[in-house]
């Protein structure tokens, strides 16, 4: 699930090289890293540009660490918990969705487009869930190119 | 009595409130005359610029700023200040924080220009012309500010000792920042430690005399300050107003709760935190309601629901944006594939 080993620009069709998409994943404990363990020891293939950080709860993502991580340069943030009524803390992913729903018009209105930010219901047996989520997200962060946040204004 | 302390007060991108500000303590204005000579106060007395930058370094006592900066006099005259003085206080929130003026980082030098030496509806100028940084005249050269496309805090771009948030402090806050000075010349008492922000510890809430109703409240429905005239004895927030309040530092009093307003969070963060926007957004969306229906709520009901806050960065920044993890906007290049 790491990316460490791999190399550090794709090649395009066009020969140009753009950095690789850097992905940051929020799995909480109960749900969503079991599915993406599921994900791994099933060995189901998925692009390898995101890192995995472990919460106990989607509910511990604070808003603050979504905006650090976009600030920090990162090109999409995922953030993923138990599907509504299943969250191990009962109503944690109910706020998560609020403060996710919020994060996207916030970070919209700061220029970022607000695809780049993602919430996500993945149960611990939705292995292949956690793949197709991840399939898919990669696409839209590589369509999107990279973080604007790297560029700057001034 | 020995020799009086020299103090410092100036503005950079401000309103003047900060400014007046300091006048604000009435009597104990005459503390701050028996120990201290002002060196430079633009409102109050004259000071050029070239006997600061004569002075030898840190002989001033302490200098007050005040106001963010925006532009390149801003910063010059908060490094000679700096460079002049024992102690440098950030003084209100523009300076701490950005405060107002910081929501300018919302857009640009450019579109700033656009906005007010063209396309305002009293403006005439159909050359275009705007301020030049330099200009030759007959008379001697002529220079302005060069103006920037963000604006930053004090401590961005100079050492800040203090930090005195509120727009403006309130004379309390500034009555302890006097005592601890004066204190500190006349007995030699300790000054606070670097960085100490000087206000409470405290959240607005816990300064606050509203009527938390019951643990656990939530709303269904987020009103803007016109629409409704609240109970006057209830948390606002939980009657729906955005109260900045569990995100915003105490010391002022609770003044706008008070006042039957919510507060915007003029104080800054609270001494837990750094991001008070993050915070405040936090919180909000703990508060909103949750129903038996809610595992069968779709996430594009849960947007409609949340977009009941009309302007997010406005609301939950309205001070802090240079302060924020993302201190300015950005903007997308078109998608590909
Ligand atoms: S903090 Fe408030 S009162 Fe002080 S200069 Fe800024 S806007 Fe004016
Ligand atoms: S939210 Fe506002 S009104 Fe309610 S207790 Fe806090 S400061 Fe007072
Ligand atoms: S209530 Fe809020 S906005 Fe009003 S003075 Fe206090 S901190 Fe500032
Ligand atoms: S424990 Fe999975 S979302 Fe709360």
């Amino acid at each position: 699930m790491s990316s460490e080993a791999q190399p550090q620009t794709t090649a395009h069709a066009t020969g140009v090289k753009e950095p690789d998409p850097k992905i940051l994943v929020f799995c909480c404990n109960w749900c969503s890293y079991a599915g993406a363990d599921l994900a791994g020891v099933s060995r189901l293939q998925m692009p390898p540009y995101f890192r995995t950080i472990r919460v106990m709860c989607s509910a511990r993502v604070d808003p603050e660490f979504v905006l650090r991580a976009f600030q920090r340069g990162a090109d999409g943030v995922l953030v993923a918990g138990c599907h509504p009524a299943d969250c191990h803390y009962i109503g944690g992913n109910y706020r998560t969705r609020r403060r996710i729903a919020l994060l996207k018009m916030l970070i919209q209105q700061f220029g970022f487009d607000p695809d780049r930010l993602r919430l996500e219901w993945v149960s611990a047996g939705e292995g292949e869930k956690f793949q197709k989520t991840i399939i898919e997200f990669t696409n839209t962060i590589k369509e999107l190119g990279p973080s604007p946040m790297a560029r700057g204004d001034e | 009595m020995a020799e009086k302390i020299k103090i410092a007060q100036y503005w950079g991108a401000g309103c003047g409130g900060c400014d007046v500000a300091l006048l604000d303590i009435d009597a104990k204005i005459l503390d701050v005359h028996a120990i201290a000579k002002v060196v430079v106060w633009p409102i109050g007395f004259d000071g050029k610029l070239k006997e600061i930058e004569a002075m030898p370094d840190k002989s001033i006592t302490v200098s007050f700023y005040n106001g963010a900066i925006r532009n390149s006099e801003n910063e010059h005259v908060a490094k000679v200040l700096r460079e002049k003085s024992a102690v440098m206080i950030a003084f209100g929130s523009c300076a701490c924080f950005g405060g107002t003026p910081g929501l300018a980082n919302v857009t640009n030098k450019k579109e700033i220009f656009e906005t007010v030496y063209k396309n305002t509806p009293s403006t005439d100028n159909p050359n275009f012309v705007t301020p030049q940084e330099h200009y030759k005249a007959k008379e001697g050269d002529l220079e302005l500010p060069k103006f920037w496309d963000s604006v930053k805090t004090l401590d961005e771009v100079v050492d800040v000792d203090y930090f005195m948030p509120g727009c403006p402090p309130t004379v309390n806050l500034i009555a302890m920042a006097v005592d601890a000075v004066a204190k500190h010349v006349t007995t030699g008492a300790p000054l606070p430690p670097k960085g100490t922000v000087i206000a409470s510890d405290k959240t607005l809430c816990d300064e606050c005399k509203r009527e938390r109703v019951e643990k656990g409240k939530r709303i269904d429905k987020i009103y803007q300050a016109y629409e409704i005239k609240p109970d006057p004895k209830k948390c606002l927030l939980d009657q729906g107003l955005i109260c900045i309040g569990p995100a915003t530092r105490a010391g002022c009093g609770a003044m706008c709760p008070n006042a039957q307003m919510p507060c915007r969070g003029c104080m800054g963060p609270t001494s837990g935190v750094t991001d008070q926007g993050a915070s405040m957004l936090s919180a909000l969306s703990s508060i909103m309601n949750i129903t038996d229906k809610e595992a069968q709520m779709s996430e594009e009901q849960i947007m409609t629901m949340m977009m009941q806050v009309k302007d997010p960065l406005g609301t939950f920044y309205a001070f802090t944006l240079p302060k924020s993890p993302l201190r300015r906007i950005v903007t997308e290049k078109k998608r590909k594939g």
